[in-house]
């Protein structure tokens, strides 16, 4: 993809000022490093966001660290730590970091005048800080971490220049600037490219899913902090009313034992319905599958209890849906209440929400209009681009307002 | 000559800001501890949660260009005092300091009459504190006539009408918006730079507010046709 590409979607100004930010940096090299070329968030938006950089004239670089399987073990056991589950941490896999850490230092070559370092599997290389500027980014929600893993990583964190996190509820006690980037969704990426009505009509009848009902959907993991039983409740309330059908769909995450626990508690609340789906999607078909499912739906749902940023929410107002989330983690952000969509407190409240939508399909309209005018100003790939661009501005000033 | 192509005494140069969120670390979970970070924060605090919020949000229709009015409200429940604080006239501020104290003096009011114990956030939709960092840059348009301006004007981001109208005249302390100032006193179009200073940006989004003012424009030029 060509910057310019964009120009159809955001606008000839916005991309035109993306030229002009990025001529500040035209003799800057940055280096990117993380863990791996492919799989996950954090390969998604680099494969997404280098090109781009480079096309914008700023010459950037991905690097990925080399280290045994037993790093990964370790980091993996981190990471679910960071997130707040309760995982055995011992000295060993600290004393085990260090020693793999210091090969990884080795094998790394450092060369960027911007080093930018995501996430904590590399966050060793500060090591090699010379007069070059560094940046971590914390992808991790790290809103309420295992302290023990914190503090160790913390040692490391301080170090760097500046951090830069996800949502404002990540932010913790730091000895270096955090500045918040927020997630983005692209718009040419399968998941939310505009779909034909047969690419939409053929993924109903994969799942066979008639057309004859309005569909309130909910797409996330089958995870408890979802609340995929208080969605059928809320479900069951409008159907006293408005004959609906519900969709659950989500995909199959390799390393989440509840989840079966999550989809046997689904399927006995379903009982016999014939009109609730629980679709369990194939990983290689997720995209395509998610984006029809989204697009077929009249209402969204996303009736989570705990939240990290909820991209789902942003996918789906992308497609001018009409959304009905709770009132938590980053959903607030992206809905304002009654003008780009509904925020709800509990299974009546979503349920009554629901009904008032689909029974005035105009002002569901409107809310769908104003949801998407909202994602493309804040929360598409340029705007992801423009905030690292300005990042790396920003490393070396401290001022409110800076001149360029 | 036409009022469209008469030469202004100086040309107009279009600059335009974008912002680059930190966060503060501060969170308040009730209105005693609002209160309390709000009078302790650097400007470029208040003004993300005042007229940043404005900048995020406006693509929806007129709503009150305050997050603090917001929070009290959506979070916390407090409708009178997020009404009386969604009632600020913001633009009546020229300074950050003078709007600052505006919002103390709200909010301390309502704390020291109201007899109901204090409301807490629920965990996790706290009031996050956020600084705005500016980046204020040349887009590289300058204008020699309304002829140019208004077309210049068609080209620009909302960003940079943003920049004219709200930012230079409140963060930098400028007692006028750029475009009304310019008008006034090198376009030779006092009746204009008026208008302009007249609108109610808080009753327009950012779109039609450009096409306001391009209308403006165009109806005083076309006049003298």
């Amino acid at each position: 993809m060509k910057v310019t590409d964009y120009e159809s979607i955001v606008g000839k100004d916005v991309v035109y000022e993306l030229g002009l930010i990025s001529k500040k940096l035209k003799n800057k090299k940055v280096q990117c490093i993380n863990s791996t070329k492919q799989g996950g968030g954090v390969a998604e938006i680099l494969s997404r966001v280098i090109p781009l950089l480079n096309d914008l004239g700023v010459t950037t670089t991905w690097d990925v660290i080399e280290a045994e399987p037993e790093f990964y073990n370790i980091t993996k056991a981190f990471h679910n730590a960071l997130h707040g589950s309760s995982v055995t941490i011992t000295q060993s896999m600290f004393d085990k970091f260090i020693a793999i850490g210091e090969g990884i230092k080795k094998r790394t070559n450092i060369y960027g005048d911007i080093v930018f370092i995501h996430d904590p599997q590399p966050i060793m290389l500060i090591d090699k800080k010379s007069k070059n500027k560094w940046i971590w980014r914390c992808h991790v929600d790290v809103s309420s971490p295992n302290m023990e893993v914190w503090e160790f990583l913390k040692r490391f964190i301080d170090r760097y220049d500046i951090s830069v996190f996800s949502s404002p509820n990540f932010a913790r006690q730091l000895e270096i600037p955090q500045f918040l980037v927020t997630p983005s969704i692209d718009p040419f990426s399968e998941k939310n490219r505009e779909l034909t009505q047969e690419e939409i009509d053929g993924v109903l009848e994969k799942y066979e899913i008639a057309k004859d009902k309005p569909i309130i959907t909910q797409v996330s993991r089958f995870d408890y902090l979802k609340d995929p039983v208080g969605v059928i409740e809320a479900y069951r309330l409008v159907k006293k009313y408005v004959d609906c059908q519900l969709i659950l769909a989500g995909n199959r995450a390799a390393d989440d034992p509840e989840m079966d626990l999550v989809l046997a508690d689904i399927r006995e609340k379903k009982g016999n319905d014939p009109d609730i789906h629980v679709l369990l999607i194939e990983p290689e078909k997720n995209d395509l599958d998610i984006n029809a499912i989204q697009r077929a739906s009249n209402v969204v749902i996303q009736k989570s209890i705990r939240e990290g940023f909820a991209i789902t929410v942003t996918e789906a107002l992308w497609k001018e849906k009409p959304v009905v989330a709770s009132a938590v983690g980053g959903i607030p952000q992206q809905i304002r209440h009654r003008h780009s969509g509904l925020l709800c407190h509990t299974v009546g409240g979503a349920a009554l929400m629901i009904r008032e939508l689909l029974n005035n399909p105009e002002y569901a309209k409107r809310l769908g209009r104003n949801g998407k005018e909202h994602i493309r100003r804040n929360f598409l790939s340029t705007r992801h681009l423009r905030d690292y661009l300005l990042l790396f501005l920003a490393i070396d000033k401290t001022e409110d307002i800076i001149y360029l | 000559m036409s009022r469209w192509t008469q030469k202004a005494k100086n040309p107009f140069h279009f600059n335009t800001s974008v912002a680059l969120k930190e966060l503060t670390g501060k969170k308040a979970r009730n209105l005693r501890e609002l209160v309390g970070i709000i009078k302790e924060v650097p400007g470029s605090v208040i003004y993300y949660h005042t007229h940043g919020f404005l900048q995020r949000q406006h693509s929806f229709s007129p709503d009150p260009p305050n997050a603090f009015a917001n929070w009290v409200s959506q979070t916390l429940g407090e409708y009178k005092l997020g009404e009386e604080l969604a009632a600020i006239d913001i633009c009546e501020f020229s300074t950050i300091r003078e709007l600052r104290g505006k919002i103390v003096q709200v909010i301390e009011n309502h704390l020291f009459e109201s007899k109901e114990s204090l409301r807490y956030a629920p965990p996790g939709r706290e009031f996050e504190f956020i600084k705005a960092h500016s980046f204020v840059f040349p887009t590289g348009f300058t204008a020699h006539n309304l002829k140019e301006f208004e077309m210049i004007l068609e080209k620009v981001t909302i960003y940079s009408i943003y920049f004219h109208i709200f930012e230079a005249r409140l963060r930098l302390e400028k007692g006028v918006n750029d475009f009304s100032f310019w008008m006034g006193t090198s376009a030779k179009a006092q009746e204009v730079a008026k208008k302009i200073a007249a609108l109610d940006p808080y009753t327009f989004n950012m779109e039609s507010l450009r096409r306001k003012i391009i209308d403006i424009i165009r109806k005083w030029c076309n006049e003298s046709n």
